[in-house]
C-alpha cells in the first residue's frame, strides 16, 4: 500500500520557492514523488533548490510575483497542477506612525495582492485541476501582534480571509484551500536585522516547546495538504508554533 | 542636523523642548519603551535616510552616539 503521504503523479508549485520554507517545502514534496515546480525572483538560488530535489521532472521559472506582466508570463508556461503552495512574502517592521505608502503598497502587493491574482489567474487558464490543494502560507503574526508589524499583521489576516473566501468558491470543484500559520521560522529573514539577537533569545522564551521553528517543520504540514489524505479539509487556518500561541 | 534629532528625540518621548542633552542616556528617559525604540530606528530612517539594524543599534548608548553614528552614516 502506498505511503498516506505519497505525492506520486502530483505537480505543485512553489512560490517563494529559491530559500527558507519555500525551499524546505519544494525539497519534501518532490521527495514524496511530486513533480515540483519552483518559482522566485533568484535565478541561482532557485538553480540551488532544484539541485536539493531528488531526480525528477522538476523544473523552476524566475518570475517577479509583483510585475503583472511576469505573472502572466510564469501562468502561461506551467502545466496544469495538483498543487499550489503560496509562499512568498517579506517582512518589515516599522511602527505605524513611520509607514509609507510604497512600503504599505508593496508589502501587500508582495503578501496578498499576488497570491490573488497568481490564483485567479491560474483558475482563468484552467491550470488547477478538481481535487487539486491550494495552500497559503500565513503566518500567527495575523492574530497575535507584536509592535511594529502591522503592515505584515494586516495582509496576512487578509490572506486568512481570502483562504476562506476561495475555499468556499472551489469547493464544488472538490479543490481545497487552507492556510498554514507559522510562528516564527529559523530563516534568513529572521537575521535581516530588524530585530537583534539578543531579543531574539528573549522572545525565544515565549515558545513553550523551546525553540523557533525549522523551515522542514512546515515543510511537513505542507505534504500532508498536498496529499489525498487531506482530501476533507478546506478553509482551514492551520496554527503550526511551538506552542506560541497558547500564552 | 543635531537640532533636528533632538527635536524628533522630544517629539516621540514626549519631552519638553530643550530638554535633550548629547550625554544624555536615551534608554533613562522616563517614557522609554520598546515602541520608543522601534520609533526611534524608524525615525532615523524616515529624516536621516540611515538604517541601523537593530544589533547595531544597541551598542549606541547616549544621545551624542545616535548623532555621531548617523552622522557617520550620512557621510
Amino acid at each position: 500500500m502506498d505511503s498516506l503521504f505519497s505525492l506520486q503523479g502530483k505537480t505543485i508549485v512553489v512560490t517563494g520557492a529559491s530559500s527558507g520554507i519555500g525551499r524546505a517545502i519544494s525539497v519534501y514534496c518532490a521527495q514524496q514523488g511530486a513533480t515540483v515546480i519552483l518559482t522566485a525572483r533568484n535565478k541561482e538560488r532557485l538553480e540551488e533548490t532544484l539541485q536539493l530535489l531528488p531526480k525528477g521532472n522538476h523544473n523552476y521559472f524566475s518570475a517577479d510575483l509583483t510585475s503583472e506582466e511576469e505573472l502572466k508570463n510564469l501562468v502561461e508556461k506551467l502545466p496544469v497542477l495538483d498543487g499550489v503552495i503560496l509562499n512568498a512574502g517579506m517582512v518589515k517592521t516599522v511602527p505605524v506612525q513611520y509607514i509609507k505608502k510604497d512600503d504599505l503598497d508593496y508589502m501587500f502587493n508582495l503578501t496578498l495582492h499576488s497570491s490573488i491574482l497568481l490564483i485567479q489567474q491560474l483558475l482563468k487558464g484552467k491550470k488547477i485541476k478538481s481535487e487539486a490543494s491550494i495552500c497559503f502560507i500565513s503566518s500567527v503574526a495575523s492574530q497575535k501582534i507584536t509592535i511594529g508589524n502591522s503592515i505584515y499583521s494586516a495582509a496576512k489576516g487578509a490572506l486568512n480571509s481570502f483562504t476562506k473566501s476561495l475555499a468556499l468558491e472551489l469547493a464544488p470543484k472538490q479543490i481545497r484551500v487552507n492556510a498554514i500559520l507559522p510562528g516564527m521560522v529559523e530563516t534568513s529573514i529572521l537575521h535581516d536585522g530588524a530585530v537583534s539577537e539578543e531579543q531574539l533569545q528573549i522572545h525565544l522564551k515565549n515558545y513553550p516547546l523551546g525553540r523557533f521553528g525549522k523551515p522542514e517543520d512546515i515543510a511537513g504540514l505542507t505534504v500532508y495538504l498536498m496529499a489525498d489524505v487531506s482530501k476533507w479539509m478546506t478553509g482551514s487556518l492551520l496554527t503550526l508554533d511551538g506552542g506560541y500561541t497558547l500564552k | 542636523m543635531e537640532k533636528e534629532l533632538f527635536e524628533q528625540l522630544e517629539d516621540i518621548l514626549e519631552l519638553d523642548p530643550g530638554t535633550v542633552k548629547s550625554s544624555d542616556v536615551f534608554r533613562d528617559y522616563e517614557d522609554w519603551d520598546s515602541m520608543a525604540n522601534l520609533s526611534v530606528i524608524a525615525m532615523l530612517d524616515d529624516s536621516f535616510g540611515v538604517n541601523i539594524a537593530s544589533q547595531d543599534f544597541k551598542s549606541l548608548i547616549t544621545v551624542g552616539d545616535l548623532v555621531r553614528e548617523v552622522k557617520k552614516r550620512m557621510a
